[in-house]
């Protein structure tokens, strides 16, 4: 066990974990940040995306010790209100089903048009490609971030 | 009764209380006299825990309205419907609506489940008698306040209006007074074509909780002192645990126990992480216990079954006339066999439950399709009545039928039993695909006779599964149509455990009819449109047997659907049709694909669904959008196999699931037939294996039998959802 400091959200947080705990874990077992979700822990689902200075990452895979002072955002701390363009798009095309795997979609999404405010629908396929929605979403995904870039300009 | 269930009550009550009064109707969601035992309760009543109830309506003086929802939300949009329904008749001002997830309680819910596609279709009258119940009563407040006849006001956002004098008053305003007036015995429904939420788009209910990654679902259930633990099971079908050695496990830090029960070895622990490590050191020997099975095993079972002709294994399941006479007089046979894997219900939130088992009472916390069944298995499980548990419901990360099931469950409240700590048991996803329930393996073979003018006189169904029960629909179309019918089918028991995933039996059987009767359509020399309708004519005109569906629905959805995707007259497009009804709904489909640089490509699906009356357009739209790309992505991409009673395919590397790039346009339309709704979370994903086939095999001239498609060599140089 060993003591981390994280940046996370714009805040400073202290987890006292072993040093090969995922990123995933900490936030949520440590830290009570449960918006980031467990899917499949090998990276291939995408439900635990987050924010790695500005990159979408997979918290599963992620050792705490690797994150170091790298500012990390998770779901939670995307907006202060939930008023993210992304988030206003979500709500406004009504994408969730179940639900479970939209925040990591949602920082995928985020991740994309802090880079490329209008991507091409190759580019948002390409960029989403690593985020499975199992109750299929994915149009009104698509049509959300489409939403999301004219509501950022 | 436990502390959860109180706070539950506790939470809802302060929402009441807050109103310093107001009329609280506890309203029986799904009772088959809605009215008669709706009671009104005074919000002091209330607040002092003394009136029975248990699901209500409830309206503050603020104007607040709070409506319970009962049933288990996994994304079927439940949650948003019902308390919409109860909205509608209420005239309640929709942005003004709070809705809250009711607790398990049998005593005064009926059917608290989510499976069938049957939670719409069986509380929509029930519903709407609770919203008119309590209009009724807001009104003859009002009319008594002003002394006008109660038939001279109307309602409308919220609000009673008297329009002669232009007097208005709020629900919030009349809520104390209209919780003395008596409860009507009887009340009049709206006119449906008055309705004004009750077919309109409208946002989940649970979109900002969801966007902002608050706690909704069971795995992000948390409490202080709670332990983790996770089990591992065997890897095999078939085998039982010999000996364990636990002893590295157990030395890990954080781990405070390992069990071992049944053919379960759990490590309990302080953390996820910290149980997942130590797992990995369990030393388990195994030995066999029962058949011990593989993938290969089953294709060759398969066709020993097939042929079988031992009456002691074949279940008859319909005969219509004399099978072997029509197929000897036959002009043409056409006989062909389909074939598909297990599949994992792979919900995004993989299994998992809380619970507390106490001296004086059990907790449980979690996803469940089934809360009743779970508490139910519990108390006999731990010998104790089912009245000693209650069962919070959270929201659900998908079910798909794995959820139906409560084995998850009772491991949760096995454990913590003896542990005799608070436990959240979390499943990984190599634990959900290596050692869950799956979608039975099943085979086909279909066999049509037709005479010399082409017409289908004589048609045969076998089915044959792995613990697939009844893999036949013997009394869907296209049995009614045709006069010398054999429909029978025969099951392997194996270790193997399977059970329900999302339409079930019909998920498959589905794709092999509608590409079946794609090919004797084809032999026929007939339009695939134009050859169901004719059938259908036929099983209206001079029908044969029992006919269990509804012969003007299923035709209506066929010629819509022809109708909006201009079947027939598209060039340089392939279209693929079919048609389904399944649970008490009806969808068409046609798939079309185009050439991409001389290649095809499945570019688009027009879906046509007859559910009846459209509660919520944006939810009832994606369910059938989401039902396509469900249908689609397993019909191409996944399966599980066998080798030796263990799968294969335990992750998402290896057990292929639908993404973005693959997913062609869907263009949803429904019928507007004004009946009754008739359930939506399943039908829309039959009917589209078999578009997607028979548009590939326009396109190439290659037949597709066996899923997953993508496996299969006719599929070489097809590719999915490439736009223009």
């Amino acid at each position: 066990m060993a003591q981390y400091n994280l940046q996370i959200n714009g805040r400073s947080y202290t987890a006292d974990v072993e040093a090969d705990t995922p990123l995933l874990w900490v936030l949520r077992d440590s830290l009570g940040l449960v918006g980031t979700k467990f899917g499949c822990g090998i990276a291939q689902c995408g439900a635990c995306t987050v924010h790695l200075n500005g990159n979408a990452v997979r918290s599963c895979t992620l050792p705490v010790s690797a994150v170091g002072t790298n500012k990390i955002t998770t779901i939670e701390g995307l907006s202060a209100t939930g008023e993210h363009p992304v988030q206003m798009a979500w709500k406004e095309v009504d994408v969730p089903q179940c639900g479970y795997c939209q925040a990591g979609q949602i920082m995928s999404a985020t991740a994309l048009l802090s880079k490329n405010p209008s991507p091409t629908t190759e580019q948002i396929d390409t960029a989403m490609n690593g985020n499975i929605c199992r109750c299929g979403t994915y149009h009104r995904i698509r049509e959300a971030i489409v939403l999301a870039s004219t509501k950022m300009k | 009764m436990s502390t959860l269930l109180k706070t539950s009550r506790r939470d809802f009550m302060k929402l009441a209380a807050s109103a310093s009064g107001g009329l609280m109707i506890g309203f029986h969601w799904t009772s088959s006299a809605a009215t008669s035992l709706m009671e009104v309760v005074d919000g002091s009543a209330v607040a002092a825990g003394t009136v029975d109830f248990n699901s209500y309506l409830a309206i503050s003086s603020e104007g607040v309205i709070t409506i319970l929802s009962p049933n288990p939300e996994l994304g079927q949009n439940i949650k948003t419907s019902f308390p919409m329904i109860v909205a509608e008749e209420l005239d309640a001002d929709w942005s003004k609506v709070k809705v809250v997830q009711a607790v398990l309680d049998s005593k005064k819910f009926e059917r608290q489940v989510t499976g069938g596609s049957g939670a719409v279709p069986h509380s929509w009258e029930r519903l709407r008698k609770a919203g008119a119940t309590a209009r009724h009563m807001l009104v003859d407040a009002a009319s008594k306040r002003w002394n006008v006849p109660a038939t001279s006001l109307t309602t409308e956002n919220s609000m009673v209006v008297h329009a002669e004098s232009g007097k208005k008053l709020s629900y919030g305003e009349l809520a104390v007074e209209a919780s003395r007036v008596p409860v009507p015995a009887e009340v009049k429904l709206k006119d449906k074509k008055d309705f004004k939420l009750i077919g309109k788009a409208v946002a989940n209910v649970d979109n900002h909780e969801m966007v902002t990654g608050m706690p909704l679902y069971g795995s992000d259930f948390y409490r202080e002192g709670m332990l983790h633990a996770m089990i591992q099971r065997p890897e095999s079908f078939g085998k039982k645990i010999k000996s364990v050695d636990s002893a590295a496990a157990k030395a890990m830090p954080g781990i405070v126990d390992v069990v071992t029960f049944k053919n379960n070895v759990a490590v309990v622990g302080k953390s996820t992480w910290q149980v997942n490590k130590a797992r990995k050191l369990l030393k388990i020997e195994y030995e066999s216990e029962g058949a011990i099975e593989s993938t290969t095993d089953h294709d060759k079972l398969f066709k020993e079954l097939l042929a079988s002709q031992d009456a002691s294994k074949v279940t008859v399941r319909r005969k219509d006339g004399d099978v072997d006479a029509a197929f000897k007089s036959a002009a043409k046979v056409i006989t062909r066999e389909y074939q598909c894997p297990f599949l994992s219900h792979a919900p995004m939130e993989p299994m998992n439950f809380f619970a507390h088992v106490r001296p004086d009472g059990v907790e449980l916390v979690g996803p469940t399709q089934t809360p009743e069944m779970a508490r139910n298995e519990t108390a006999k499980l731990l010998g104790i009545s089912p009245y000693q548990i209650t069962l919070e419901l959270t929201r659900l990360g998908g079910g798909f039928g794995r959820r139906l099931k409560a084995d998850y469950v009772l491991e949760a409240a096995e454990l913590s039993s003896i542990i005799k700590a608070p436990v959240k048991v979390i499943w990984t996803r190599e634990d959900d695909m290596g050692g869950g329930s799956y979608r039975p393996a099943v085979r086909y073979r279909f066999d049509a006779a037709l005479d010399a003018a082409g017409n289908l006189i004589g048609y045969k169904l076998r089915g044959v599964g792995i613990n697939a029960g009844n893999p036949t629909r013997e009394d869907n179309f296209p049995s009614g149509s045709v006069e010398n019918l054999l429909i029978d089918s025969v099951e392997h028991k194996s270790p193997i455990t399977t059970g329900p995933w999302r339409a079930p039996i019909t998920n498959f059987l589905a794709f092999a009819e509608q590409a079946f009767l794609d090919e004797v359509a084809m032999a026929s020399k007939k339009d695939p449109v134009k050859f169901r309708l004719e059938l259908l004519e036929k099983a209206k005109k001079t029908p044969t047997g029992a006919i269990k569906y509804d012969i003007d629905r299923m035709k209506a959805v066929i010629e819509l659907a022809a109708e909006r995707s201009g079947w027939g007259t598209k060039k340089n497009v392939s279209q693929g049709f079919s048609v389904y009804f399944s649970h008490r709904s009806y969808v068409a489909q046609v798939a079309e694909v185009i050439k991409k640089g001389g290649k095809p490509v499945l570019s688009k699906i027009y879906a046509v669904a007859d559910c009846g009356i459209v509660v919520n357009l944006s939810g009832a739209k994606q369910q059938v959008a989401g039902g396509v790309v469900d249908g689609l992505g397993h019909a191409m991409y996944s399966q599980v196999t066998f080798r030796e009673g263990a799968a294969e395919q335990k992750n998402f590397n290896s057990y292929r699931l639908i993404r973005m790039k693959e997913v062609p346009d869907v263009e949803v339309s429904f019928v507007n037939n004004g009946i009754d709704p008739t359930g939506l979370g399943e039908p829309a994903l039959p009917p589209t294996g078999g578009a997607v086939a028979n548009a590939i095999f326009k396109a190439t001239g290659k037949r597709l039998y066996n899923q997953p498609f993508a496996k299969q060599e006719e599929m070489k140089g097809v590719t999915l959802g490439e736009r223009l």
